[in-house]
């Protein structure tokens, strides 16, 4: 029992140890973004690694949800006779909800945990070490421009999997199953708002992009300089910016819809 | 990695994400329908308006030609005030045009359509339409047609 | 740049050490040692592995805080300097990681250069003289173009010196350079240090368990272990001494001071015992 206890007490401790390291990285991180605005060279070849490369899966998944959200949407609102709608109920779900939440979660496992492998094995290799002995912040100069990247890249790959998606509906509900072109359209633009829908939709991706490349650049500064330990870094960063996009969603949509 | 090719993709990248967001604005949402918001505005007084949103349709002959921009409520003659905010391409509507509240579908949204009277003069900014037929409650409705049977039960015997 | 930045008289030592001791977790790594490292020479550190060689280069650099003691670099006290001071001061001190730690995604050339490029606003045109004179010194100039990846091990510690030395440093230091390699890259390194070393007049601090290669370069001496200094002096010195311990670690004896088995209890009763572990 009493064994158990401690236990407990261990990991909470060591929970709230890594919470307050994160945030003094986290701290770090952005006092290093100043001394990145004359070396924009840095950023963009982030974004090549953490976005470019991101959006291949961005496409194809978003035009697939588009698709499967075009012919479950149609089948169910064909019972009531308003399959007129249907590209209300695609682009709504997908710009409020699926479009930030999917495009985070698809950016975790394909660009975080690159991220956090990355980082992770200049940490084992003696890579970060050895710059803070050419006297350059290992922190500002590799963290940084990652960080400031993912934050760019999100909300420009949920828009595209938003987008993506709206024309996957389409194609499938207009091409396929016959709903009007016009009717499609129309009805769209007339139910979703600029500032209740997209406006939230982006602001929710910026936010998870903060949170998943956080997490990510933590996961890998912070992990045992191990094979071992970089592999459980990654699995790590995974598992937790999932539940944390998840967990955040819910909190935004209450507050915002 | 050649520098020169990663800028440039990610140059595209940007631009491509830049365009989604634009997509989203201008096709998918209702901003075009913001920007041509240059019209005029013309009130009118129902009774009842449950079920009509600010933004809903202004249609004439099924043709949508405007927007409701407010709704509030007139305390002196308990009745709801609608504007109505006409696009301004439509500026000859003559000035006893009536306004009635329909459904779209049977319990889709609601929607205001506008009948053109014969009055040669037309509608101005800040007008008032004096015709107006309220929103259909379904209760009453329900209510109405039950009473009509249970007249019509009364008469018989 | 090493003649103006040495500050204080050329007698003293380049870094002092003094009453250093250092602790991870429970287990003492030093336990109060005294090191004077001399100016413009070469000293060897030596002992077995897990006596906190490593740790002691970390100690000199800055990158850990010390439990007790003081250490010097060219008079000035380490431990006690604010983050950018030590980062002042690391402009001056070059390191050679032990598998060099080369930034993987930079060919040979860009690595060379990202020290100069971080910390000066030199042209390019500047900055490619500067990587070539290095790359010459270290002999591979024609590797410029290699990604680390295509490297071999001894190749990509000479890279790492040539980075090392890209701001003319004042001292190296040398973290385990002779480990897994062949004799043929062994005796280039060996070369290389002497060479660096009185050619650009640095003092260097080898960290090393090689004993042959280390003694064949090192003016100086000193063997660590159990945390504690147990000799130092020149290389010869310490052959002809009567330490056990010395004579052990240079004769390679597999029994002695260093004891070959790890502490365990009775042996003939641990084979007894009915196999429960208690």
């Amino acid at each position: 029992m009493l064994n158990y206890l401690q236990h407990l007490g261990a990991s909470g401790l060591s929970f709230f140890q890594r919470l307050g390291r994160a945030h003094i990285l986290f701290a770090h991180i952005l006092g290093g973004i100043p001394s990145m605005l004359p070396r924009l060279s840095l950023v963009v070849h982030q974004i090549y690694s953490v976005g470019v490369l991101s959006l291949l899966i961005i496409l194809v998944s978003g035009l697939f949800v588009g698709m499967v959200l075009g012919l479950q949407g149609y089948n169910i609102l064909v019972d009531f006779g308003s399959e007129e709608t249907l590209g209300v109920m695609v682009s709504l779900s997908l710009v409020r909800e699926l479009g930030p939440v999917v495009a985070a979660l698809l950016f975790a496992g394909r660009a975080g945990s690159a991220l956090t492998a990355e980082i992770g094995l200049m940490k084992s290799t003696e890579q970060l070490s050895a710059m803070e002995m050419m006297a350059i912040d290992p922190i500002r100069r590799v963290l940084t421009p990652r960080f400031l990247a993912g934050f760019i890249s999100m909300p420009l790959l949920a828009a595209i999997f938003s987008a993506v998606g709206v024309i996957g509906g389409q194609l499938v509900g207009v091409g396929l199953l016959g709903v009007d072109d016009g009717a499609y359209w129309s009805q769209m633009q007339d139910s979703v708002d600029l500032y209740d829908d997209i406006y939230n939709g982006v602001i929710k991706s910026i936010v998870f992009g903060v949170v998943v490349t956080w997490i990510a650049v933590f996961e890998g500064y912070d992990a045992i300089p191990t094979s071992e330990g970089v592999s459980r870094a990654t699995t790590r960063t995974v598992v937790h910016s999932s539940l944390v996009v998840l967990g955040l969603d819910f909190i935004l949509t209450a507050i915002m819809f | 990695m050649n520098t020169r090719k990663t800028e440039i993709l990610v140059g595209l990248f940007i631009a491509a994400g830049l365009a989604a967001l634009f997509m989203l604005a201008m096709k998918v949402s209702n901003l075009n329908i913001y920007n041509n918001e240059a019209g005029y505005e013309i009130t009118a007084n129902f009774e009842n308006v449950s079920g009509l949103k600010v933004k809903s349709a202004v249609t004439m002959a099924g043709v949508r030609i405007g927007r409701v921009s407010d709704i509030s409520f007139d305390a002196e003659r308990f009745e709801a005030i609608v504007k109505i905010k006409i696009e301004s391409q439509y500026n000859t509507l003559p000035k006893d045009t009536s306004a009635s509240i329909y459904t779209a579908g049977l319990l889709g949204e609601k929607y205001i359509g506008l009948e053109a009277g014969g009055d040669e003069e037309n509608l101005k900014d800040k007008d008032k339409l004096k015709l107006t037929q309220s929103s259909l409650v379904l209760e009453k409705l329900i209510s109405r047609f039950v009473d009509s049977f249970i007249d019509k039960d009364k008469s018989d015997k | 740049m090493t003649d103006t930045s040495t500050t204080s008289s050329t007698s003293s030592p380049l870094v002092e050490i003094r009453n250093l001791s250092f602790a991870r977790g429970n287990r003492m790594i030093f336990d109060g040692i005294d090191m004077d490292i001399p100016r413009g020479k070469i000293t060897a550190i030596m002992g077995p592995s897990g006596t906190g060689k490593t740790t002691l280069l970390r100690l000199i650099g800055g990158q850990i805080k010390p439990l007790t003691g003081t250490i010097k670099v060219d008079g000035i006290e380490v431990t006690e300097l604010s983050r950018s001071a030590l980062f002042q001061l690391r402009k001056r001190m070059g390191m050679l990681f032990q598998n060099g730690a080369l930034l993987t995604d930079m060919n040979v050339y860009d690595n060379i250069a990202f020290p100069i490029r971080e910390h000066t606003r030199l042209s390019e045109k500047m900055i490619r003289t500067l990587v070539t004179m290095k790359l010459q010194v270290v002999g591979l100039r024609g590797a410029r173009d290699l990604m680390p990846s295509e490297l071999s091990g001894g190749m990509a510690r000479r890279v790492a010196m040539a980075r090392a030395i890209a701001l003319d440093p004042m001292m190296m230091m040398y973290d385990e350079p002779f480990t897994g390699q062949d004799p043929i890259s062994m005796g280039v390194l060996v070369r290389l240090i002497r060479e660096l070393n009185d050619a650009l007049g640095l003092s260097s601090i080898v960290v090393s368990h090689d004993i042959e290669e280390a003694s064949s370069i090192a003016d100086n001496i000193y063997l660590l272990s159990g945390g504690k200094v147990v000799a130092h002096g020149s290389s010869e010195a310490l052959h002809n001494s009567g330490s056990e311990w010395a004579q052990q670690f240079l004769k390679g004896l597999p029994d002695g001071p260093v004891p070959f088995h790890y502490p365990a209890n009775d042996y003939a009763e641990d084979l007894l015992s009915t196999g429960n572990s208690k």
